[in-house]
């Protein structure tokens, strides 16, 4: 079916709103037959879920009511992430105004009888906020301080129906663009919005829009970066797989915008789930006459091409992924010339991240000033962290600008796992640093972040306890860089290398004094020297940690003790006087290092003694201490 | 391996997917990517056929094969493990894990088994974190890894799928040995 006009495409969404129609309304559970449409059962389909099973408990769902003859009064469809991943798998009903979460394969059969057939929540499914024990069915503490503008559509629509996408206004901006907006007054509107790139750099979209289409050009590309590399972070892959329409339709505007007829999204290949559901989307919006030639009748031709990395993280810097997308090694080059001047084979190329793209349709239809509104002075709107670590709800968060750490990991994150003490939070991923506890109330924004040493990055969040070495963490992320440092600077090649090694040597303690120095000295001529972004913040983990916790450096060298209990190395394990002699220690000792008569005090041979914690763990006594 | 290409030549089956793309040289990842889906790695001498159908120097397809860590020049095992080394596995035990799998399986990270059944590697996250730490085997992501038993259970599950031949599948494969390079 091909939507050769406005008219045919708002004609289209006005049919297909009845899919959407018991999806805004909460109405009290009540049993079938009270009813008159179908209900429907929304199973989470993110690759979280989707690992847990979700797909099997989507199947078993559907041949459960077909079992008991409500097959045709209930619906069970897949949709993208909800964002509690901590909980998943998690499927929604509507309109009952339920979430059932942790559910599993064996609990198909109860949920059919007690909420479809007996009419009454199955409570022991619901949520149970672990700090309150208060149940609950719908409205989750999780998702009070959340707004979601990038995230709108996933878990709310199923992402492999265009209908569904048209009936929550999807395509009204691209509409809103063709016939009633000129390309200037368009990237004028996303300027005065004050968007700002969500891949970590937070340049102004508005002025690279402008940039890219500025200049003489036969063809001009705009290139939808999802190589989404930094470890720990998974928005971009949630937003292709929850709401592909949403960055495809806000291509386009780009490409009317920019004048450019041709997209790329570059995609990890890692990423199965994401591509699949891009490649139904984009075989759908091409059958709507949404992608293609003269779109919605309009002048306006655009097509896009799904484009796979290979595994490269320094691929998600923009030279290095055009150098990519031409089929070549994805080195980074030198800027300028940028490629809004001289990009993808020589042309004036855009390239804008997922999450950007994502909160382009919504700033079209509803204006730069309502989005201007949202966030701080400089950075506006609102950002996706993916939260994970030690944090008791692992999941995605999106939340206006300005919101503080302390309300994203307490308020939405339900606090520190295991009631244990927050020690650090890290953002940005391998180029970002640590944040102590005493920026907890800093208001998050691209600013406030470089102000304490980190930075936005992608949007990774991860929580560490007291539990973690920040020797070993930021050893962590120098493997990480001296594995995916391209090899084009000598200074990140070489110069990552040899950090690594220090910290290597700092965590086996045999640190000294000087290696602090070196460390500080050697991360500042990368950062000096560095061409692209890798190598450049790549010593951010390391000086993040030196400068607020430089006392866990000097235990590691000066004490020859780890505070964490990480660094093995450093590790002593010995048995107190209040050992009973029980002997179960010895037992459970792969190394037989414990030696010691019945009813006496044991002692552990150092020498011999793997640390691998198994006597601590098992003695029922407390009698073995770590040190 | 699909037994398609058992039955066809897969040199035969690569040829006929280049021939199919409207951009060729342009397309060199995906090419490979499809040539390792075919042979199951790039030895030397797909990558030599590759250059030379392309029209392009082997330098260069080497070169790319060598940057990208999903290219492998090496042979794998009949399934490949791999344990997530995300930030929030990390922080959850990923380093432990690794250690756990390398020793219940008897090779190191990077290696495959001798009985062809598993190779190990790693992986930079994977966005399973809920379900920290993770590994996946072909694809298939298991979760909350978190003790010796829940590691041994996985792949017993694949050691009892296993194929008796998966010795003899993976060696019908090109041996690397044959390549001559043009001088």
């Amino acid at each position: 079916m091909k939507l050769n006009d406005t008219a045919a495409l708002n004609a289209l969404k006005t049919e297909s709103l009845t899919l959407l129609e018991n999806r805004r309304i909460a109405n009290p559970l009540t049993t079938m037959d009270a009813q008159g449409k179908p209900r429907h059962i929304m199973v989470c389909g993110g690759t979280g879920c989707h690992a847990s099973d979700s797909p099997e408990i989507a199947k078993l769902l559907k041949e459960e009511l077909d079992r008991r003859g409500l097959s045709d009064q209930v619906e069970v469809l897949q949709t993208g992430c909800f964002g509690f991943c901590e909980k998943g798998p998690i499927l929604e009903i509507h309109p009952d105004n339920t979430l059932y979460v942790d559910v599993s394969t064996s609990d198909v059969a109860d949920i059919v009888e007690e909420h479809f057939v007996q009419g009454k929540q199955l409570e022991r499914l619901l949520y149970i906020d672990p700090n309150t024990e208060q149940r609950f069915a719908a409205d989750l503490p999780f998702y009070h301080n959340q707004l979601r503008i990038a995230l709108r559509n996933c878990s709310y629509i199923a992402p492999e129906n265009i209908r569904e996408y048209i009936a929550a206004d999807g395509y009204q901006a691209l509409a809103k663009v063709l016939f009633t907006m000129t390309p200037d007054s368009v990237i004028e509107e996303i300027k005065k919005s004050g968007l700002r790139g969500r891949g970590g750099g937070g340049f102004p979209t508005g002025v690279k829009w402008e940039l890219t289409r500025q200049g003489e050009a036969k063809q001009r590309y705009i290139i939808c970066n999802a190589d989404e590399g930094d470890p720990g972070a998974f928005m971009d892959r949630s937003i292709l797989e929850g709401d592909p329409h949403s960055v495809l339709e806000a291509m386009l505007i780009a490409g009317s915008a920019i004048g450019s007829t041709h997209g790329f999204i570059y995609i990890r290949a890692e990423y199965p789930l994401a591509i699949h559901r891009l490649e139904i989307a984009i075989t759908q919006a091409r059958e709507y006459g949404l992608l293609g030639k003269k779109i919605l009748g309009s002048d306006f031709c655009f097509d896009v091409e799904i484009k796979y990395g290979a595994g490269a993280f320094v691929c998600g810097e923009e030279t290095a992924l055009i150098h990519s997308i031409e089929g070549a090694r994805g080195e980074p080059s030198v800027k300028p010339p940028f490629p809004a001047q001289e990009g993808l084979w020589g042309k004036p190329t855009c390239v804008n991240n997922v999450e950007t793209f994502a909160n382009i349709t919504s700033i079209i239809l509803r204006g730069a000033d309502w989005f201007s509104n949202i966030g701080t002075e400089k950075s506006k709107g609102t950002k996706v962290f993916a939260l994970a670590g030690k944090v008791n709800n692992v999941g995605l968060v999106e939340i206006p600008m300005g919101t503080t750490l302390r309300q994203i990991i307490f308020d939405i994150g339900g606090g520190i796992k295991h009631h244990k003490t927050f020690k650090a939070a890290q953002t940005g991923g391998p180029s970002g640093g640590c944040i102590p506890t005493k920026y907890l109330d800093t208001p998050i924004d691209y600013e406030s972040l470089i102000s304490i040493g980190s930075m936005m990055g992608s949007g990774g969040l991860i929580v560490m306890d007291d539990s973690d070495c920040m020797v070993n963490i930021a050893k962590f992320f120098l493997e990480f860089t001296v594995d995916e440092s391209c090899g084009r600077c000598t200074a990140c090649r070489v110069g990552t290398k040899r950090l690594h090694e220090i910290l290597t040597k700092i965590t086996e303690g045999k640190g000294t004094l000087d290696d602090l120095d070196s460390l500080e000295k050697l991360s500042k001529i990368i950062k000096d020297t560095s061409l692209c972004g890798l190598g450049q913040s790549a010593p951010n983990p390391i000086l993040s940690t030196l400068e607020y916790f430089r006392d866990e450096y000097l235990a590691h060298i000066v004490d020859k003790s780890c505070p964490a209990g990480v660094c093995k190395s450093l590790l002593r394990y010995k048995i107190t006087d209040k050992c009973k002699g029980c002997t179960l220690c010895t037992k459970h000792c792969p190394a037989n290092c414990i030696s010691g008569s019945v009813k006496e005090p044991h002692v552990i041979d150092e020498e011999r003694c793997l640390k691998c914690g198994a006597c601590m763990e098992k003695c029922r006594f407390g009698a073995i201490i770590r040190h | 391996m699909s037994n398609n290409s058992l039955i066809k030549d897969p040199y035969q089956l690569l040829d006929d997917y280049i021939d199919s793309l409207p951009y060729k040289k342009e397309n060199l990842i995906l090419i490979l990517h499809h040539a390792q889906g075919l042979f199951g790695y790039l030895p030397d001498k797909v990558q030599w056929h590759i250059a030379q159908k392309l029209d392009i120097p082997s330098a260069k397809v080497y070169g790319v094969v060598s940057f990208y860590s999903f290219f492998t020049m090496k042979p794998r095992g009949q399934h490949v493990a791999n344990v997530c080394m995300g930030t929030a596995c990390f922080v959850r035990g990923s380093e432990k894990l690794q250690q756990e799998i390398e020793s219940q399986l008897g090779i190191k990270t990077g290696q495959t088994t001798e009985d062809h059944l598993f190779s190990l590697d790693s992986v930079r996250c994977i966005g399973a974190c809920g379900l920290a730490p993770v590994i996946t085997v072909d694809g298939k992501v298991h979760g909350r890894l978190e003790n010796t038993e829940d590691i041994k259970q996985v792949f017993a599950k694949y050691r009892s799928e296993a194929t008796p031949d998966a010795q003899s599948e993976i060696s019908s494969v090109e041996p690397i040995q044959d390549v001559k390079h043009a001088t």
